[in-house]
């Protein structure tokens, strides 16, 4: 296989050597579990956290005379991955065995696909930044391929001394790896990659990208080179499962071959673990048992087939994926490309904000549900999914301020009533008396006891109108914030004398 | 295309085949027998042929996705040499 090389070396992301630059060269092939009910070729359940060996057949078991029949739902997501990848789908794939032993694989060998992958070149976009000046930097990052193939099983290996543990509810499961091309230039390159195929296989339900419960993990792959010449040996970083463990593996790699190089070495092809509790990587496998896997077509299965109908029926039925929905939110709604891109970020913070901002002012919505919203989650530590504020509740705190009602001062007291206690803004500011005070007697009243009672004040500010504002914020206390900002500055400016 | 008896003992590690030299020494016979004898085959033109996948032209099986089986933990570990609490027990494998 030729690897083009389609970037343009960046001296931002070059790597310091003692003996001058270095670019380092990341590609990446992600394991998503598909999400199904059973697993890719057996009815076994695929429900994570159950007893051991409770979520197996006889076919994940690989007794003797078992065949495998492939779960038509699998194929679908494995088809709508591909297009949400801008990928070429490929209508006819085949099923080989991948062969290697390992206790966690009862069958000797894994069902995958080798030369005929359902799914053929894709990309994705990646955005980084903000830089200092506000701008986003977008990538675009080739996919080479996806594939479905099957999950091992588990084994744990610090139950005895002596035995390992193997449990085979994995075993079977359905994954797609999606393995991009070589084209990344940095571990913040390689961390956005994976935040944004996460975000896409959220968006279409194809997988949970839980990577806690491993439903997602990368191999990565890592190279340096001179800046402008050929690639150099890689290294595979396996199974890291986490984002910011790619970032962190990443940058121990390349600065370790580096050192390597620099001191006259070179790279051997090997594969490495990336180590969380110390933050490096070491070698897991010599290369003297360098794996053969002999694959061949599995002869229990016949060749996947569709046709072009089928293709398209499930292209009409993809939601809305992050880029367009950006897009949509920056020219219909008038977001910044940065406030749209906190809210596509996922799937369940856009639909939020699309419930919130239906019928009201966008860059309101965004503002309330960006800065407040995710602001106290983020504080209490809690994700989307379960805010005590519902998309109603906080539309009708948005509705308050625009009518009058509250001020904007209020409406954050207000929201953190209703983030404590719920109950329905309107009511909880009728019934404790948070109404805005527009009355302009009302206002007007207080702001001539504030300039009776400070004459020093009053004699100052002539000299020096700024100090209007200190006058405003005390009548905004006086009133108990409930005064309308507007009505309180226009009437102290005229009391004062203050011109406009 | 002929194998050679390394090649021999390389195949039968990976496939985890414990072989005498006696042994190889005969299966490297029987293996260049048989690939001579796709050799002969490989002298019939297929160019323009598809593979055949199968006999008769069908198209694979799926299935709905629903479970319907597992929950049989006894069941699958009933063979097993070693077992606890349903898990397999193996001699430990740390790479």
């Amino acid at each position: 296989m030729t690897i083009i090389d389609v970037r343009t070396p960046d001296p931002k992301r070059f790597i310091p050597g003692a003996t001058g630059d270095w670019e380092v060269i990341i590609g990446m092939e992600v394991h998503a579990q598909v999400t199904s009910n059973s697993k890719l070729f057996s009815g076994a359940s695929t429900a994570f956290g159950n007893s051991p060996n409770a979520n197996v057949s006889l076919v994940d078991a690989a007794m003797p005379g078992m065949l495998p029949v492939i779960n038509e739902e699998c194929v679908r997501q494995a088809v709508r991955t591909g297009l949400g990848l801008k990928a070429q789908i490929n209508k006819r794939s085949i099923f080989d065995r991948k062969n290697y032993f390992y206790p966690d694989l009862p069958q000797g060998y894994q069902i995958s696909q080798y030369k005929d992958p359902i799914v053929g070149e894709g990309k994705i976009v990646i955005s980084l930044g903000p830089d200092r000046q506000g701008n986003f930097e977008d990538i675009e990052i080739g996919i080479e391929r996806l594939h479905l193939e099957q999950d091992a099983g588990k084994s744990m290996h610090d139950q005895h001394p002596t035995m390992s543990y193997v449990d085979l509810n994995r075993s079977g499961v359905a994954l797609m790896e999606i393995v991009s091309k070589p084209d990344m230039r940095s571990s913040d390159e390689a961390k956005a990659y994976m935040t944004k195929l996460r975000s896409i296989v959220r968006y279409l339900g194809t997988c949970d990208g839980n990577m806690d419960e491993g439903s997602m993990r990368a191999d990565v792959n890592v190279s340096v080179r001179r800046p402008g010449e050929a690639f150099g040996t890689r290294c595979e970083i396996k199974n890291v499962n986490s984002i910011r463990f790619i970032g962190q593996a990443i940058e121990y790699e390349a600065r370790r071959q580096i050192g390597i190089l620099e001191d006259g070495g070179s790279i051997d092809q090997e594969t490495r673990l990336f180590d969380p509790s110390r933050g490096e990587t070491r070698s897991m496998r010599s290369k003297e048992d360098a794996h053969d896997y002999r694959y061949f077509p599995d002869p229990d299965l016949l060749p996947l087939e569709f046709d072009d109908a089928y293709v398209e029926e499930l292209k009409t039925h993809l939601p809305e994926l992050p880029d367009d929905k950006k897009a949509r939110f920056v020219t219909e709604l008038g977001l910044s490309v940065y406030d749209a891109s906190v809210l596509v970020s996922e799937k369940a913070i856009a639909d939020y904000f699309e419930a919130v901002a239906a019928g009201r002012d966008g860059k309101a919505a965004a503002n309330w549900v960006i800065n407040d919203l995710l602001g106290a989650l983020n504080k209490a530590g809690k994700a989307i999914e379960e805010t005590p504020v519902s998309p109603g509740q906080l539309g009708g705190i948005i509705d308050l301020i625009k009518d009058g009602t509250i001020s904007g001062k209020i409406a954050k007291d207000l929201f953190e009533i209703v983030w404590a206690e719920g109950g329905v803004p309107a009511e909880i500011v009728e019934n404790r008396g948070m109404k805005q005070v527009t009355d302009t007697g009302a206002i007007e009243k207080a702001v001539d006891d504030i300039i009776a009672a400070n004459p020093d004040q009053v004699e100052k500010v002539k000299a020096k109108p700024t100090l209007a504002g200190w006058f405003v914020g005390q009548v905004m206390k006086a009133t108990g914030g409930k005064a309308n900002p507007q009505a309180v500055q226009a009437l102290v400016k005229a009391k004062l004398g203050i011109e406009e | 295309m002929s194998v050679d008896l390394a090649t021999v003992k390389r195949v039968a590690h990976l496939a985890r085949i414990a072989v005498s030299e006696e042994e190889a020494q005969r299966m490297m016979g029987e293996l260049n027998g048989i690939l001579g004898f796709v050799e002969q085959l490989g002298e019939v033109d297929v160019s323009g042929v598809e593979p055949m996948t199968s006999v008769m032209p069908m198209a694979m099986k799926e299935r709905d996705d629903v479970v319907t089986d597992g929950s049989k933990a006894d069941d699958v570990v009933a063979n097993a040499p070693v077992s606890d609490r349903n898990f397999f027990l193996v001699p430990k494998v740390v790479e």
